[in-house]
């Protein structure tokens, strides 16, 4: 079997989301040839939905806010399962990072001395969310594509990576195909710089689109990759319920930024009933008091619906539980409250958040200035990926990196709102500086025929099949499975029959057959997606079933409480030899004494 | 529940025809909705681009019952009812398979109009100061989310094919993003008049009314870039003085 194309290029990145447009800038800026890879066109990756803001500690809006801060509530957030190394870093150099997006061309909002706002955000102590209204992530890919085009990266639009290839230990380059045509591509590469984003589509209800099937994640683990906490799987509490068709949808956390408060069907501020232990001291007395925070009061502390998502999203799971919800399973969120306190009113809300009050509007017929949103938790994000090296942002395979949202660490079992899109610049730039690096320290790759061919038959083999399983099924039954049994709210039984759910899953997904040809055909890359959700689902599920305990993202009803060994430890998952998936502790690192001493100043 | 009949385009580049699919249409679903159901149910292979879902990404461009629309947009209650739904890929775009275009000339096109040059840093630190009404109205041109319908209505790309002359609106939007952005140094009007064929704009605000982020396109991008050619080229005063100065 012969693929059509080949490529050589010395940094390849795969993804071109946040952090893949920023690691191929900066691979660029070091001279090196460079590939951008992106599975849809270019300037549509999820980076696009992102809507409340980039975290950095600017201290515009408050000046007691410093890396050191930011590190502390980022650690805080993560139950201090974080790799406090990356959490520094990210912390340090965020700031220098949203100023670099300005000089290519980011307008973010202005404080009235002219200089970038930010605002509040959950888990996040001071305003800290540099953001263009309720679009933020629209404004950042554009900026990094707009930039990005014209520093020489050569780039294959609607292009999926089936597989890596290895030389020796080394990661060597991939195999593709092109949507278009249906194509094989080779590509050699000395080093990948993997940046695929989530894993959303593995669950039914998600805020992700049809391109997150935990490529990255997967094709990682094929290639000899650790996988760290994987457990951890960030379900937002604010996705639309109603209509049934838009499910999942994000509303953004900065509509609670704003002024946004939860109430149950009795009209009930429910958040201020359960209030962690570690956030008493921060958080509000009462109604008035959040309030005021919100207005910009620095004498007062966060409300309660500012908590950190973990927690939000199972009091909003309680109440629907108590038969306290929403008609349509579901809470209230209600900004309209706000109109008779700020001036402007309704139009005040409409450009703060514009998109929230358009995707309401078009989608749900409701007026958010004038009318509750009815929202539940939906699966958002993945804090569990790739284990990375904390400086270089490389893998256990020499050669092959990962940033964003498919690396592990920064965000431990928990990520904060804001740090996803400051993770995405921070990595992203170092995993395309440390790739160029490697690439030019490192001689050319060999190309192994075998793996090659391998690859693309088993690509092609669903053409074969005729009468089989359809791709579309399987998925649906995953989808079904890991929202039933390893969702918000899990337990050992759930799990384990996850488990054997997701073995047949594999038979059946072994037996998918595809009807058409190969140019542009869903069904086809359907079935090829499979591998990939089928690989982190049961990573998630194996991770989950081994931490009994409850911590961030990840909670257990047969273990509610958290469990003082397993705040020590991170899951890792690998290939074993005989080709099963193993599970194996590995001590959370330990931070410097200068960080000890942050954290327990502010922790 | 009741169902509704789809009249999708299938076929490629060389030609197609409609094929004719059933699919149950409930409370608050959107065409792409629908399209997902008839590609899971009987049309696995049935080529669609998108992404988000939300109105955010821009990838679900097509033609509703002859219009330019986003299919995550369009709600079926705002269909005529008991009416058949006619689905086709856009215009002004070569055909690949089905729904989806090849939209790639859009991609070459803004990679030549020039970049983004910002003027040299106001404070010591390299950082810049803006007041918030003078980006309000560059703010108003980046929610594009290069969705194309606005380069699909557009008559001088749809009907006369002028791709090798002409931007189309989604890329004035783009020039008057940066033109108007106050730190920006370049100068692109003469570009915008010889390479990009802002003339050939005759303002039909055609590109304005299909906007699925409400972008004033022709009387906030388009008739600013026009008067600045305008002003540069044809003030008779201007030209007086360029005749006497000999350049």
């Amino acid at each position: 079997m012969a693929e059509s194309f080949t490529h050589e290029h010395d940094v390849l990145v795969i993804g071109a989301g946040g952090a893949g447009l920023r690691a191929a800038i900066e691979a660029a800026a070091a001279g090196v040839k460079v590939g951008l890879v992106c599975k849809s066109l270019l300037g549509k990756a999820h980076t696009v939905m992102a809507e409340g803001g980039v975290a950095a500690a600017l201290a515009h809006v408050d000046d007691r806010d410093s890396w050191r801060v930011h590190f502390a509530d980022t650690m805080r957030g993560g139950q201090y399962l974080n790799n406090a190394r990356m959490a520094e870093l990210h912390a340090k150099e965020a700031p220098e990072r949203v100023r670099e997006l300005e000089a290519w061309g980011a307008l973010f909002d202005r404080t009235r001395d002219g200089r970038i706002l930010q605002r509040n955000f959950g888990g996040h102590r001071y305003p800290r969310l540099a953001h263009v209204g309720d679009r933020t992530g629209l404004e950042m890919i554009r900026t990094l594509q707009d930039h990005g085009i014209h520093q020489g990266i050569e780039v294959f639009m609607e292009t999926t990576v089936v597989e890596l290839l290895k030389d020796g230990d080394r990661v060597a380059g991939c195999v593709a195909y092109d949507r278009e045509r249906g194509k094989m591509h080779l590509f050699c590469a000395k080093a990948i710089v993997m940046a695929t984003g989530g894993i959303g589509r593995a669950y039914k209800i998600t805020s992700n689109s049809w391109e997150y099937t935990g490529d990255g994640h997967s094709l990682c683990y094929h290639a000899g990759a650790q996988l760290l906490d994987m457990e951890f799987v960030q379900f937002h509490p604010t996705g639309m319920v109603w209509p049934p068709s838009v499910r999942g949808i994000l509303v953004t956390e900065g509509v609670r930024g704003e002024g946004g408060v939860l109430r149950n069907s009795a009209g009930k501020r429910f958040m201020f009933d359960d209030i962690p232990d570690n956030y008493k001291a921060q958080t509000a007395d009462d109604e008035a008091e959040g309030w005021r925070y919100c207005q910009g009061d620095k004498n007062a502390r966060r409300p309660p619906e500012l908590l950190t998502r973990d927690h939000v999203a199972r009091c909003i799971m309680r109440e629907v539980k108590a038969g306290r919800g929403s008609p349509h399973g579901g809470v209230f969120l209600d900004i309209a409250w706000i109109k008779p306190h700020v001036p402007g009113g309704g139009e005040h809300i409409k450009k703060k958040l514009p998109s929230m009050y358009h995707q309401f509007k078009e989608l749900a017929g409701i007026d958010i200035t004038a009318e509750p949103m009815e929202v539940g938790p939906t699966t958002h994000y993945i804090m569990g990926g790739v284990r990375v090296d904390a400086d270089s942002q490389m893998s256990t395979v020499p050669g092959l990196f990962a940033a964003g949202e498919c690396a592990a660490g920064l965000h431990g079992a928990n990520r904060l709102g804001g740090n996803s899109l400051s993770d995405l610049i921070v990595f992203g730039k170092r995993a395309g500086e440390y790739a160029a690096r490697f690439a030019k320290e490192n001689g050319p790759v060999h190309i192994d025929r075998g793996q090659v061919d391998a690859a693309e038959r088993r690509v092609l083999e669903p053409f074969g099949r005729s009468a089989a399983e359809n791709a579309y099924a399987v998925q649906h039954d995953l989808q079904d499975t890991m929202q039933d049994l390893v969702g918000i709210v899990r337990n050992e039984a759930d799990m384990a029959q996850a488990l054997q759910r997701l073995g047949v899953l594999v038979e059946r997904a072994a037996k998918v057959g595809v009807t058409g040809n190969r140019e542009f055909n869903p069904g086809w890359h359907t079935a090829i997606d499979l591998r990939n959700l089928l690989t982190v689902s049961e990573a998630i599920a194996r991770s989950a079933l081994l931490r009994k305990e409850s911590r961030g993202g990840h909670f257990r009803e047969d273990f509610p409480d958290k469990d003082k060994r397993f705040g020590t430890l991170n899951h890792a998952v690998h290939k074993g030899a005989d080709g099963q998936m193993e599970v194996f502790e590995v001590p959370v690192p330990a931070p410097n004494d200068e960080l000890k001493a942050v954290i327990a100043e502010m922790g | 529940m009741a169902k509704t009949t789809f009249s999708i385009f299938r076929g490629d580049s060389e030609g197609g025809q409609f094929a004719q699919y059933q699919t149950e249409v409930g409370e608050g679903m959107v065409v792409l909705d629908c399209v997902h159901q008839i590609q899971a149910d009987s049309a696995p292979d049935l080529a669609v681009r998108w992404n988000c879902k939300a109105g955010k990404c821009g990838s679900c461009s097509a033609e509703i019952n002859g219009k330019p629309k986003l299919m995550c947009m369009t709600r079926m209650s705002d269909l005529p009812q008991g009416e058949p739904v006619t689905l086709e890929p856009l215009k002004a775009f070569p055909r690949l398979r089905d729904l989806v275009t090849d939209v790639s000339w859009n991609f070459g096109v803004k990679q030549g109009i020039a970049k983004f040059a910002p003027r040299p840093a106001d404070v010591q630190d390299g950082t810049w100061r803006m007041q918030q009404e003078d980006i309000d109205r560059v703010q108003e041109f980046r929610k594009c989310i290069e969705c194309f319908l606005c380069q699909d209505v557009c008559h001088v790309l749809r009907d006369h094919r002028k791709h090798g002359e002409f931007a189309g609106p989604r890329h004035f939007v783009y020039a008057a993003a940066l033109e108007m952005h106050p730190l920006d140094t370049a100068d692109r009007v003469e570009a915008l008049k010889d390479q990009e064929g802002l003339g050939y704009c005759n303002i039909t605000k055609c590109c304005t009314t299909v906007c699925p982020e409400g972008i004033t396109i022709t009387d906030n991008a388009i008739i600013p870039l026009k008067e600045r050619v305008v002003d540069r080229h044809y003030d008779p005063l201007r030209s007086l003085v360029r005749g006497v100065i000999g350049r």
